[in-house]
């Protein structure tokens, strides 16, 4: 059966990002979970979820998406969560760290210069935090390879 | 393939890109132009608008026009690439409000060198670069797998399986 993964991204880039890494859970009993629901056609035949975006720019939504986040992971109960950010996949990895759920973060290939801001708060979050730049690599982030 | 695919992102507006490519299509009325302005508040008065498409005809669009026209974003770029398709790009700027921060720049720098993606470094460059790569789309990027390099997505097997 595998493990029950929740792979979990905002729109855009995130979520473009986070389908070319679908390999990484064939076989796996992964759920998807981003924002817009026309991006359900890329997804096969996985559960498919979607929440009320937010960013720092408009903090004051991250009351309504942390509900819908924690009500996807009710549903899913996730042992994995795979998220290409950006702060909704972070939510997600802090609600379900005390229930024993780890998480990876996968910097966006977008920030090739800084991590990401969420990214900088992963190391306090996620159980393991990567970049898509070597140039970036340090210590505790490190660099598995990019979606490109 | 025909016609010209301009697209801002969704997450906040970027008028100038959008303003800029209006009038590019004012100066070009023989050629198709279709905008997905996103959040912005400009509404082209030359060029067919719609504000969000759906992800499955947004990637139809980008394959099927002659040229793709976006802010720097990575989903941008990597539906260009996967379609095979030449990409012209204008960054968003922090100080103009059109972005958090100027990654795009740093994206522009990083990943818009690689063949088939093309930097304008403002609205009067994006406009003119339009035109010649209309003449000449130059070379297409390079063809990629649906998914990331085997290496990365079998590390990221191994922690799920960890």
């Amino acid at each position: 059966m595998g493990k029950r993964v929740l792979a979990i991204a905002s729109g855009g880039g995130h979520f473009i990002q986070l389908m070319r890494l679908s390999p990484a859970w064939d076989g796996h009993q992964v759920s998807i979970a981003t924002v817009d629901p026309t991006s359900r056609a890329l997804v096969s035949d996985a559960p498919f979820f979607t929440f009320r975006d937010v960013s720092r720019a408009d903090w004051w939504r991250i009351p309504a998406a942390t509900l819908d986040i924690a009500a996807i992971l009710l549903k899913v109960r996730p042992q994995v969560i795979i998220t290409t950010g950006a702060l909704p996949g972070l939510i997600a990895c802090a609600l379900a760290r005390p229930f024993g759920a780890k998480s990876l973060w996968v910097d966006s290939i977008a920030n090739s210069e800084i991590l990401s801001g969420s990214g900088g708060q992963a190391g306090r979050v996620c159980s393991q935090v990567v970049t898509q730049w070597p140039h970036l690599a340090t210590d505790r982030v490190e660099h598995w390879g990019s979606v490109l | 393939m025909n016609g010209v695919f301009v697209s801002v992102g969704s997450m906040m507006p970027f008028d100038r890109l959008t303003r800029a490519m209006d009038e590019w299509a004012a100066a070009n009325p023989g050629i198709p132009v279709e905008i997905q302005i996103g959040k912005g508040t400009y509404e082209p008065r030359h060029a067919k608008w719609v504000r969000k498409l759906a992800l499955p005809d947004y990637q139809a669009r980008v394959a099927g026009c002659a040229l793709f026209v976006a802010h720097c974003g990575m989903g941008s770029i990597i539906s260009a690439i996967e379609a095979g398709k030449p990409i012209l790009m204008l960054p968003r700027l922090q100080a103009m409000g059109e972005h958090n921060t100027d990654h795009q720049l740093a994206t522009a720098k990083h990943v818009g060198i690689r063949p088939g993606l093309h930097v304008a470094a403002d609205g009067d460059d994006l406009k003119a670069r339009a035109s010649a790569l209309l003449a000449d789309t130059g070379t297409a990027p390079a063809p990629i797998s649906r998914f990331a390099d085997p290496e990365f997505t079998t590390r990221i097997r191994a922690f799920i399986e960890s």
